[in-house]
């Protein structure tokens, strides 16, 4: 398979630090509209593989293409945001002391530069943008909180919030549904499957429940490369992923 | 155009710039027309100390800039500052002429001393106001510039930043006390005459020294709010809260910190020009490390993030070191430290954080409060409204 008509193309991909080898020789391909789930025991690489695609970090060898022409290891984590790659944090990250709304405004898609963010007019179309989204991530009616003061579930909220206001083509979600309860993982899924009807997902994580939930094609990461790839299903009968992940 | 202004500036800007304002007209007329004999005759002494001060207050606004909006702790401004203030310096200098000891029509005294024989490349074209006036920006700028480009597209941060800015101060301290240097060495410029053709000394100068020093006071206040209301401030924000997020938003933080910090140092600088006809002399030792720590300790007293404290940290602790040194002068130092220590553990954000603290409680209070029931859609977007979800609670 070439790096032609898709989405996200990872092939070769190596990277080790300090002799550790975190991705070994990973080669993934995700295809336009898809959403995937990425599931694998700790320390298979799960994270390092988004810090690649988002250019955190540099790979050590392999390549990474977005849309099948632009190679990833070549830009910097503003550029390759600006591509159109989303990325949500394991750990909620928001901007705590602004209120939810405007770290909204931040993400929203616009002019990144200094000058024009100094003489920057708020318009009637990103002000509507900005409440669709609200209402979107279930937030409207906490939008001039702080984003301190939100719940946990609130702040992973928020940040898809952001996501979805930068407007990507692809949003990586890195365990989205850590320490939420069960009706916010579900209404979690719900709004990652709305999410995924216009765009690409790739979301990592643990919650068998969850990954179930959102009924997408599964890759099963073990020691920086794919162990299994298929339907949830598939995946885990697969006896080496009941070996390394599910089993314990 | 009062509207414009109010976009930009919120209440208690308004109030301190109106204050300003005030103060550069009822000061100045005060000292030049009441009588010695009145009980609100300002004696030209204390003009000059309170100018003094607001000088300090400007240093501190401009390291609240970066510091208290962006994160980034400058151990250095004080650089900025000097440089600012050896470029008047260097005006006031030529202004001399041949009234000094030595007389010679073009040659500051210590180069005559030196026996320097013409005037070193750079001291040209600071007979003229205006190239100095721009000096006092461009030079620290530039410094800014081209220090925070290597600095900040590297991405030193935190602590090592900080030292950085520290060991910058110090290398220019050291530059500067070096006779070859052509900054007269360790006694710096001083023996100042005229300004604009002003005497110096002369109480009028004095008040109008004073005028000019609060009214861009005023105006640092002014560009200060401008960029922190703007959506750039609130990027400033998120740099500082959460800098590698600001990035896979797609923000340039390393472009954004070089826009203020640059900016900062400007501002430092027309400070630094300030102080220097107001004390009548500078010397490398407003280089020294410790002189910055002192206006970080400033911003700090009066509350970081403030806009408004580090003005009144810095006339509050300038008045007691002015105090101190005089009743106590061994103790000075510990009870600044003391301060400190103080500020950092139970302030936080300084003397208007306590207030700020309250008053954001109250503030956040009442909007949970008010915002139980979200408002009606189309009265806020002016769009049809997406069916409300049911909340997950």
């Amino acid at each position: 398979m070439n790096a032609h008509d898709t989405l996200l193309y990872l092939d070769g991909v190596s990277v080790s630090f300090d002799g550790f080898r975190a991705i070994n020789n990973l080669s993934l391909v995700l295809q336009a509209g898809e959403m995937r789930a990425i599931i694998g025991p700790n320390g298979a690489g799960k994270t390092t593989m988004m810090d690649i695609i988002t250019g955190k970090t540099r790979p050590d060898a392999g390549d990474v293409y977005f849309n099948g022409e632009v190679d990833l290891t070549k830009h910097d984590e503003a550029e390759i945001a600006l591509l159109g790659i989303g990325r949500k944090f394991q750990k909620p990250t928001v901007f705590e002391s602004h209120t939810v709304e405007d770290n909204l405004v931040l993400a929203l898609s616009g002019p990144r530069s200094a000058f024009s963010t100094l003489f920057h007019r708020q318009s009637r179309d990103e002000i509507d943008r900005i409440h669709e989204i609200l209402y979107t991530i279930r937030l409207y009616d906490k939008r001039v909180w702080l984003a301190a003061n939100l719940s946990h579930g609130q702040k992973q909220w928020l940040e898809i919030g952001m996501l979805l206001a930068q407007d990507p083509k692809l949003l990586l979600v890195d365990e989205p549904v850590a320490g939420m309860t069960d009706a916010e993982t579900a209404e979690t899924a719900k709004l990652l499957r709305d999410i995924a009807k216009t765009r690409s997902v790739l979301v990592v994580e643990h919650d068998m429940h969850f990954v179930r939930e959102l009924g997408v094609k599964v890759t099963c990461l073990h020691e920086g490369s794919v162990l299994a790839e298929g339907s949830l299903d598939f995946v885990s009968n697969d006896q080496r992923v009941i070996e390394v992940y599910l089993g314990r | 155009m009062t509207q414009w202004f109010f976009l930009h500036v919120d209440r208690r800007g308004s109030i301190v710039i109106a204050l300003l304002v005030a103060i550069a007209v009822l000061v100045p007329l005060s000292n030049l027309l009441l009588p010695v004999t009145s009980p609100l005759h300002v004696p030209t002494y204390l003009v000059s100390l309170i100018g003094k001060y607001l000088t300090y207050a400007m240093l501190a606004v401009a390291l609240d800039l970066v510091w208290g909006f962006c994160g980034i702790l400058s151990l250095g401004h004080g650089a900025f500052f000097a440089l600012g203030g050896y470029a008047m310096g260097m005006y006031l200098m030529r202004q001399i002429g041949p009234r000094g000891v030595y007389a010679d029509p073009v040659l500051p005294d210590f180069m005559v001393f030196l026996n320097w024989k013409e005037l070193p490349w750079f001291w040209y074209g600071f007979d003229s106001f205006w190239f100095a006036a721009l000096m006092v920006v461009l030079v620290p700028g530039v410094l800014a510039f081209g220090f925070g480009w290597l600095a900040f597209r590297s991405r030193v941060t935190g602590v090592y930043l900080s030292i950085i800015t520290q060991a910058l101060t110090y290398a220019l301290l050291l530059a500067f006390f070096r006779n070859d240097m052509g900054f007269g060495g360790n006694n710096g410029l001083t023996d100042f005459k005229d300004i604009l053709g002003f005497n110096i000394q002369a109480g009028s100068t004095r008040s109008v020294l004073f005028a000019a020093t609060a009214l861009f006071l005023a105006l640092a206040v002014f560009v200060t709010s401008f960029i922190v209301r703007s959506k750039l401030g609130k990027v400033l924000v998120g740099v500082r809260d959460a800098e590698s997020r600001m990035r896979f938003l797609g923000y340039r933080v390393d472009r954004y910190k070089l826009l203020v910090w640059t900016i900062s140092a400007m501002m430092a600088g027309i400070a630094g020009a300030l102080y220097v006809p107001q004390v009548g002399i500078i010397n490398p030792s407003e280089f020294e490390p410790a002189n910055s720590i002192e206006a970080v300790i400033w911003v700090a007293v009066g509350g970081r993030g403030t806009i408004i404290g580090p003005i009144i940290g810095a006339v509050l602790v300038n008045f007691g070191k002015t105090y101190f040194t005089a009743a106590f002068p061994e103790i000075w130092l510990f009870a600044l430290g003391a301060l400190f220590i103080v500020v950092t553990l139970f302030l936080p954000k300084g003397i208007l954080g306590l207030y700020g603290m309250w008053k954001g409680k109250r503030a956040d209070r009442a909007a949970r409060k008010k915002d139980v029931a979200p408002p009606p859609v189309a009265a806020v977007s002016g769009r049809s409204p997406i069916p409300e979800p049911q909340a997950a609670e």
